[in-house]
């Protein structure tokens, strides 16, 4: 089984982040790995670990997204590999699915690729289905439970979470997998591993080692703007028994006329 | 087929995602401004019901397809759909609502398309005749103004974001069936089933959330079964203190939301999560009983329209956002609270 595991570095969700001049700070907030891609590299190793073969781990973006892949590597992804190139800065989510793409064609022979739902920055929520478009690969995204992976018949039944409840997909391999947090809690990454993973040699691939010219992006974001702030005058209500507390809050609930 | 703004209106199984009305009423608001018409698209089993129906909600022309390949949702034969039709339309804007399905096929599409998508607007302008769309990045502690430079724009808008328009009896129109794209053998998936249908209100779809966090756990009152761990032990406090929660939930037709830290204490299933690496919530009245107000929670539900806290701690940073707020027991508070409200809603 060879896999792929997509990976982005992200702010902390705990950062506050905020713009400044036209320019996204997060102060002295951490960047980590997206939350969300620490769900698909643990359930990429689960099914490595399941049925043998290799996990590589994938990213796109700038010298810190090293950091996001040695996290992977530590966790137990056995590569990672970084595309960086200028020609790539202010990508939109189409023009990443192509080169990630390009990059999954260029590594072959690729069962299956993971991905998180989406990364907690941009907020997209599409890669992973494009990406697949592109390959031309069955796309099954939200993905809470691997239920079966058979590289022998080229096949994988998994259970996508949707508005109407948990659809069983029965797909033929390869396909783009993307994964929810019920796919099951990532494990930290172990000492040997982050032993491993510090002493590892990222190769980084530009476009042209992707034998593809820099995709155009046609989706542009002009402005960012700090959301409004929440102009809000709190009522407290206090005083008197719970059951007086109660009657006065309800009372004003209903007079805000939102039931 | 010559308007400029197309909708993909959502349904499963003949019955409508409510967020595609919505969709429909922002798209006949860019059609005020771009000219023409909205043309609706609608797709898999049962679709031709909800094809009557956009038109009642303005709709001028509606497409639609029930192929036995389309009967439950499947990407591939949707988007080869989806993608077939908007070459031959040739429209300008095509929305759709931001549900797993619409978030995915206009992704996919995009790609067909050659063209961008943006997910999870909150509002649409039209500016030198394109559209300059609204998104909340960073779980919306940002909002970044988006375009689109290509045709067909596509966008998908957040559900709640958009007033849904009234449905008018006296519109009505005979909807166009079309073909599907894709023969069954081109298709790589199967859909087997359902293994569990998800229960209760919708989180996203909800107008009232009742959400409960770490201090639903804390009830000095209760005792729990013996025999139980220091764990096991929390745990149970706290499913006492969702039944309050619950229970509220219930007089007031609203769905039970959570706080990272209770799902991540195992008090409650993920699929309550409110937050940024949770559910995004935009209801009319969002109550957190017990709940602190982390940026990570906040960045889930800042655009509820009336925010209620309950909470002990006087100093929780979820009452400077809270329209009211009771600095109390909420064991004590959350049942007064279901009583009176149970005895002015008539329940």
């Amino acid at each position: 089984m060879k896999i792929v595991v997509c990976v982005k570095q992200v702010p902390d969700s705990a950062a506050k982040v905020v713009v400044d001049n036209g320019q996204v700070t997060w102060g002295d907030a951490p960047l980590v790995i997206n939350p969300w891609d620490e769900f698909a590299v643990e359930a990429a190793l689960v099914q490595k670990e399941a049925l043998g073969g290799e996990v590589t781990a994938l990213s796109l973006g700038g010298e810190n997204a090293k950091d996001a892949l040695k996290h992977a590597l530590a966790m137990g992804c056995g590569e990672a590999i970084l595309i960086s190139d200028p020609a790539l800065a202010s990508s939109d989510s189409q023009a990443v699915a192509r080169v990630l793409a390009a990059a999954v064609q260029k590594i072959g022979d690729v069962d299956l690729v993971f991905f998180g739902r989406q990364a907690i920055d941009g907020d997209m929520g599409v890669t992973a289905a494009q990406t697949a478009r592109v390959l031309g690969w069955p796309s099954l995204t939200l993905v809470s439970v691997i239920s079966s992976l058979d590289a022998g018949s080229g096949s994988v039944r998994v259970e996508r979470s949707t508005e109407e409840g948990r659809q069983v997909v029965e797909s033929m391999l390869p396909a783009v997998i993307s994964v929810v947090k019920d796919i099951g809690e990532p494990r930290y990454p172990s000492f040997m591993g982050i032993r491993k993973a510090s002493r590892s040699t990222i190769p980084v691939w530009a476009v042209a080692d992707l034998g593809i010219s820099a995709p155009a992006s046609v989706v542009k974001w002009p402005a960012l703007e700090n959301a409004p702030v929440r102009e809000v005058v709190t009522d407290m209500i206090s005083g008197g028994s719970p059951q007086e507390v109660a009657e006065q809050l309800a009372d004003k609930i209903l007079a805000e006329k939102v039931l | 087929m010559s308007n400029k703004v197309w909708i993909y209106i959502d349904q499963f199984k003949g019955q409508v995602h409510p967020a595609s009305w919505e969709t429909l009423g922002a798209g006949q608001t860019l059609a005020g401004k771009l000219g023409g018409g909205v043309t609706a698209l609608v797709f898999g089993e049962g679709s031709k019901q909800v094809a009557e129906e956009a038109f009642q909600y303005g709709a001028a022309e509606v497409l639609y397809a029930d192929d036995p390949t389309l009967a439950d949702y499947r990407p591939e034969p949707y988007t080869a759909l989806f993608s077939k039709l908007v070459k031959d339309g040739a429209p300008e804007v095509v929305l759709f609502p931001t549900t797993t399905r619409g978030r995915e096929v206009a992704a996919m599409a995009a790609i067909d398309l050659n063209t961008g998508v943006m997910p999870d607007v909150i509002a649409l302008e039209v500016q030198d005749g394109r559209l300059l769309a609204t998104r909340p990045v960073y779980a919306g502690k940002l909002m970044a103004k988006t375009t689109c430079e290509a045709n067909p724009q596509l966008a998908t808008t957040r559900i709640r974001a958009f007033q849904k328009p009234a449905s008018d009896p006296s519109r009505s129109g005979t909807p166009t069936q079309v073909g599907a794209a894709l023969a069954e053998g081109d298709i790589p998936s199967k859909v087997t089933g359902y293994s569990q249908a998800s229960g209760g209100v919708s989180l996203t779809d909800a107008g009232v959330i009742v959400s409960g966090g770490r201090g639903v756990s804390n009830n000095p009152a209760l005792t729990p079964p013996v025999g139980l761990d220091e764990k096991q032990a929390e745990i149970w406090r706290a499913q006492e203190g969702f039944k309050l929660v619950g229970e509220l939930a219930g007089v007031l037709n609203a769905a039970v939301g959570a706080s990272r830290a209770a799902v991540d204490a195992g008090y409650i299933p993920y699929e309550h999560q409110v937050g940024q690496t949770g559910k995004v919530v935009s209801p009319d009245l969002y109550i957190a009983c017990g709940i602190s107000g982390a940026i990570q929670h906040q960045a889930g539900m800042r655009t509820s329209k009336v925010i209620v806290a309950i909470n002990k701690d006087p100093e929780a940073p979820i009452f400077k956002m809270a329209r009211y707020g009771v600095v109390s027991d909420l064991f004590a508070v959350l049942p007064a609270l279901t009583e009176a409200f149970r005895k002015r809603l008539g329940k």
